[in-house]
């Protein structure tokens, strides 16, 4: 009854507090922690009900590990488990390293005034949605239009159907990622480099060491701890795929699914085209539940190295 | 004579040094060979990054008729602005869209930072006794999803925002990572004196955030608003999950709708403007890229001018404390 009584006091006390919190707090509950919740959908044969959500939660079978055996029953979850983390991985490497030294390159550049009309240029495609991206590429790689069918009937080579090719798709997503992502990617490392003291490059100048030097040996140990939180947060959310990069730019094209389809267009495809409810979200938990064990896990591990990079 | 390297390497030095007043943070970049090369390099990547655009306006300046026997070329056998045209015959659907994007950008992006700035003030101050546990709620949702299955559902289903204007504003209100980097700013560009001589002068905490906090606040508010600005311009995919009606479908899902034809766009201009006059063939390909012109040109003739503070945004606030 005390602590009842304390806990009211508290509560009036910072009513004006709580009061600011209440707006956010109400969209994280609905938005975030309400379909939480509605993961337990994962081991139920989900039936709509006419109350409503919980109703129809509540009213659903439980099947216990059904909807997983069935998604991890077929090869898809294996495909798209693939995908989803090789793609990944190749971003994340690729990524780190181009705009680590797209970075460097735009802070040695003598002109200052070049190297701000660089980065607007490398900068314009983080602005753009995927949808119009898809539409840049389609006039690249459209079957009886597109650049690369002209240019390969100049040399007398066969078009290609490039929509219909697997083949070369993996190659293409890694360059559109990365056509889109390295200027954005490098604004945070640049910040960092025009941040490092002059004085160690003056010290290292007087000493004698080259440029290349001086990148190796002052430039990428002091922007270090970056790299290192920025790849620790990529590699816990390496579950989670680029929806439009894989929805948008392959055009939903089937042939093309054996080398696009991840997780994440794998869900959207089960809930909207096949509305199988309970495989989608059993695949989504799946993503959920490995994500956040991958990221408690490279926190644990940077904890152990350098405690200050940790992220909690 | 032999020179000592010393002097060498100093007379070498002599040289360079006058470099160091023109730059501001740049006292040795490249040199000679390497700093062309740098130049090409990188010229030739940023020249990479706009060229799809540059290729697809010139697409849409191209005659349809071109078009169907050349292909999409660098420069079309004839030029013609019958793609602008037609569009502009059509145009009924399209200012809806826009008004749509506008009116879902503006409001959402107003809530949106209201809503964030309230939250991250309050657990930024030491004052507010629950501060740690908010800040986990935020928190927690970066590190574990819902899934989209069980968010569709409780769209649809719990709060009935099926072909709603707020399925397209809503589920983007509140971004905890927004929240993390708001209180960091917070924490750090208000120093908590100015707020105790405010609170010795009597005012309530509501007016110290308006007249004192936010004013301090205005570039990270700045910021968010800037970001969330983009993220409700580029949004399709709420659209894809939520909006079926015509009248409710904002730009970006507009030109989803007419990847494959522009009947889309057709069906409500036949019905609006039975008299108006209809090109006797439509210019499906040219006018398809004229559209993606039209709804890309706001974005890139503005960016140039709010990078710098985006750059800036971006270095804004870490999110540790």
């Amino acid at each position: 009854m005390q602590r009842l009584k304390k806990f009211g006091k508290n509560l009036y006390d910072n009513q004006i507090w709580l009061f600011m919190v209440l707006p956010g707090f109400v969209w994280l509950i609905v938005m975030k922690y309400i379909p939480m919740f509605g993961q337990v959908m994962a081991f139920k044969d989900f039936r709509f009900h006419p109350d409503g959500f919980f109703a129809s939660v509540y009213h659903s079978d439980w099947v216990g590990f059904e909807n997983f055996r069935f998604l991890f029953g077929t090869n898809d979850a294996y495909i798209i488990t693939r995908n989803t983390v090789l793609y990944n991985l190749v971003f994340i490497v690729l990524g780190l390293i181009l705009a680590v030294a797209v970075a460097i390159i735009l802070s040695e550049l003598t002109k200052q005034k070049l190297a701000k009309i660089y980065q607007t240029g490398m900068l314009f495609p983080h602005f753009l949605s995927w949808v119009v991206v898809s539409y840049f590429v389609f006039a690249f790689l459209s079957v009886d239009r597109g650049l690369f069918n002209s240019v390969l009937e100049m040399f007398n080579m066969d078009p290609v159907s490039w929509y219909n090719e697997p083949g070369y798709w993996p190659y293409f997503l890694v360059a559109i990622s990365q056509w889109k992502g390295v200027g954005f990617g490098s604004i945070v490392y640049l910040a960092a480099i025009v941040g490092i003291d002059r004085a160690y490059y003056e010290a290292a100048m007087i000493d004698g060491a080259s440029k290349w030097q001086q990148i190796w040996r002052i430039t990428i140990p002091m922007i270090m701890p970056l790299i290192i939180i920025l790849t620790i947060l990529n590699i816990g959310s390496i579950f989670s795929a680029d929806f439009g990069l894989f929805y948008q730019i392959p055009r939903d094209s089937g042939p093309l699914y054996p080398v696009t389809n991840v997780i994440d267009t794998y869900v959207y495809r089960g809930l909207m085209t096949m509305g199988d409810i309970g495989m989608s979200t059993a695949a989504g938990l799946y993503q959920a539940t490995v994500g956040f064990i991958l990221i408690l896990l490279t926190n644990y591990i940077v904890r152990k190295i350098d405690e200050d990079n940790a992220l909690f | 004579m032999d020179i000592p390297p010393k002097a060498a390497e100093s007379a070498k030095l002599n040289k360079t040094l006058p470099l160091r007043k023109k730059k501001k943070y740049n006292p040795y970049g490249f040199s000679g060979k390497t700093s062309v090369m740098m130049h090409i390099l990188l010229g030739s990547f940023a020249f990479l990054c706009i060229f799809p655009f540059i290729y697809v306006i010139i697409i849409s300046l191209s005659s349809e008729q071109s078009l169907s026997m050349y292909g999409y070329r660098l420069i079309p056998e004839a030029w013609s602005l019958e793609a602008y045209q037609y569009l502009w015959q059509v145009r009924s659907q399209i200012f809806r869209a826009y008004g749509v994007t506008l009116f879902v950008t503006i409001v959402g992006t107003i809530i949106s930072v209201s809503v964030i700035a309230l939250y991250a003030y309050a657990i930024s101050r030491k004052q507010f006794l629950y501060r740690k546990q908010f800040t986990f709620i935020a928190f927690f949702t970066m590190l574990f999803s819902g899934g989209m299955v069980p968010f569709y559902i409780v769209m649809t289903q719990f709060l009935g925002l099926k072909n709603s204007i707020w399925a397209l504003i809503l589920p983007m209100t509140v971004n905890a990572f927004y929240i993390i980097i708001m209180r960091t700013f917070f924490q750090r560009s208000v120093p908590e004196a100015i707020l105790e001589s405010a609170r010795i002068d009597g005012a309530g905490e509501f007016r110290i955030f308006l007249t004192i906090v936010l004013p301090l606040a205005v570039p990270g508010i700045a910021t968010i608003a800037l970001f969330n600005t983009l993220a409700y311009w580029n949004d399709w995919f709420n659209a894809l999950l939520f909006i079926d009606n015509p009248s409710l479908v904002p730009l970006q899902s507009l030109l989803m709708r007419i990847e494959n034809n522009l009947d889309f766009i057709r069906q409500n201009a036949m019905l609006s403007s039975q008299n108006g006059s209809i090109l006797a063939s439509i210019p499906q390909d040219s006018a398809r890229m004229a559209m993606v012109v039209i709804a890309t040109l706001p974005i890139a003739l503005s960016y140039p001018f709010f990078q710098k503070y985006f750059v800036k945004g971006l270095t804004i606030g870490s999110v540790k404390e």
